[in-house]
């Protein structure tokens, strides 16, 4: 597999009237095409600020972001709650991120439109969010992310807001999109059974500052979608070596 | 087509909507007429206190006179005209504000003072720059609700939804586009409240100009009453007023209702 990004040395501080305060140190991390990368590590550790600075919205840090080709790739960015906005429609909301880039072009709306249909929303085109259950607005805010497509996604805590029984389903759902469209992933969770059954390699983070404790490439017997890889026998294995590097207590 | 408990649910619904208009027309009826009886009989002294029946006459005589449309087509004008100047002022100075936060936060203390500030007191200084004219009732009018439009509009800017604003980052949006795209679309619902607000203030600001300087209108008549000691033509006039300012509040309702759809 080909390198798509090298992180070398990330290093984040933030100001504030308290004083600094330091978010992420020596981050290093090499992406590779079609991987799926998960951040685990305490919550308020800095694991969102990692990924804001990937998809450009900090542009204060210090160290280097290099990517393997000529020009830099697209990054697309799912966000924690699904944030459609009520006024526009399933079809309208899809398109935004192409509105925005303003390559919104004919041949790229009938590209969304068949996303849409293709992952079960064609009868929504024309809906309101408002209509839509918690698992088909997140499949609405992937697909507008894929809309643009990127060549890496970051999923920011993609399944926080929804009630267990529908995270379970929707990871499973939101996973096989993305190994369908065959993109690359670094997603972020502070859910470690998630994290093992979605992830190729699983990065553990410190307390903040940020710094990497241990990285996992994760090797399950009899691969399938996320559901399926949580009965896997290395399962539990992998889950007690990361809760112990997280260290946490009350 | 329903159950039968859903029909009955709908036909409670319905029964209690059907029992409160009944008591609203009640308590108007017997409102009228008791004062008019009281005013027929001596218990209240007419002469003050009017009667229903004096009004109509009253409104009967400023309708021969022709009169009675064009003072209420000067009040609605001058409130109009105000209250639309004062949404769309308060619109762009809050979008201004929104999009220099360094100017927002120099100017805040002096639009605190404006806003707090009883513009009445303004009143002789308006004339005498102004003069005594239309231009002058709606310049009060406008004083009145741009600032309290400002403040509340430039709040609403502010504190949008910001998970959204940065989903729209991510798509390296521009500024223009979180303002257009997210923040004023998602803030309709604080200006048709600050439309609502307005229309009262505006109303009251061009019936405390008409007071002071007008020749026409409402406020104009109401002046004109006390001076001559007409009550009729007073009671007569709160009452239009009370009317022209329910409707007025009813349209922007209208309004709101269609723009949701």
């Amino acid at each position: 597999m080909t390198n798509i990004m090298t992180i070398k040395n990330l290093k984040k501080n933030y100001h504030t009237l308290e004083g600094e305060i330091e978010a992420v140190r020596d981050f290093s991390l090499v992406v590779k095409k079609g991987e799926f990368i998960v951040i685990v590590g305490p919550s308020g550790c800095g694991k969102s600020t990692i990924l804001s600075i990937l998809c450009g919205l900090e542009n204060k840090y210090d160290g280097s972001i290099e990517y393997n080709s000529n020009n830099k790739p697209v990054i697309g960015y799912m966000l924690q709650q699904d944030t459609l906005f009520p006024w526009r429609t399933i079809l309208n909301n899809a398109l935004l991120g192409l509105e925005i880039t303003k390559q919104l072009t004919k041949e790229k709306k009938k590209n969304t439109i068949n996303l849409l249909e293709k992952y079960g929303l064609g009868d929504f085109i024309n809906h309101y969010p408002s209509s839509l259950s918690g698992g088909m607005r997140q499949r609405v805010a992937l697909i507008r992310t894929l809309a643009i497509n990127p060549d890496i996604l970051l999923l920011d805590e993609p399944f926080s807001y929804l009630d267990s029984q529908m995270r379970l389903a929707v990871s499973d759902d939101v996973y096989k999109i993305i190994k369908n469209e065959k993109k690359t992933v670094i997603m972020v969770t502070h859910d470690l059974a998630e994290a093992i059954s979605m992830a190729d390699k699983i990065i553990v983070l410190t307390k903040r500052p940020a710094k990497i404790k241990n990285i996992y490439n994760i090797n399950l017997n009899n691969r399938g979608s996320p559901i399926e890889n949580r009965k896997a026998k290395e399962f539990a294995n992998y889950y007690e070596k990361i809760w112990k590097d997280l260290d946490i207590h009350v | 087509m329903y159950s039968m408990n859903q029909a009955l649910y709908l036909k409670k619904i319905r029964r209690e909507k059907k029992i409160i208009s009944i008591i609203q027309l009640f308590i108007f009826i017997m409102f009228i007429a008791i004062w008019e009886v009281l005013a027929r009989f001596n218990f209240i002294n007419s002469f003050l206190f009017s009667s229903p029946s004096m009004v109509i006459k009253t409104l009967v005589s400023l309708h021969n006179s022709n009169d009675l449309y064009q003072h209420i087509f000067i009040t609605i004008y001058e409130t109009v005209i105000s209250f639309s100047l004062a949404t769309i002022i308060g619109l762009i100075i809050a979008s201004l504000f929104w999009w220099n936060n360094f100017i927002a936060k120099i100017v805040e203390p002096y639009l605190t003072i404006l806003n707090s500030l009883p513009k009445v007191a303004l009143g002789p200084i308006i004339i005498i720059w102004v003069g005594a004219n239309s231009n002058s009732i709606i310049l009060m009018a406008l004083l009145i609700s741009t600032f309290i439009t400002i403040i509340n509009l430039h709040d609403s800017f502010t504190n949008y939804d910001e998970i959204k604003i940065k989903l729209l980052k991510s798509f390296q949006a521009s500024k223009v586009d979180i303002f257009f795209k997210a923040i004023l679309r998602g803030s309709l619902p604080n200006i048709i409240s600050a439309l609502k607000i307005n229309v009262s203030l505006s109303l009251i600001g061009v019936i405390m100009g008409e007071l002071l300087v007008s020749q026409k209108g409402i406020g104009y008549l109401i002046m004109y009453g006390s001076q001559v000691f007409n009550l009729n033509l007073i009671i007569t006039s709160i009452i239009l007023l009370g009317l022209i300012s329910y409707i007025m509040y009813y349209l922007i309702c209208y309004i709101e209702k269609k723009i949701v759809q």
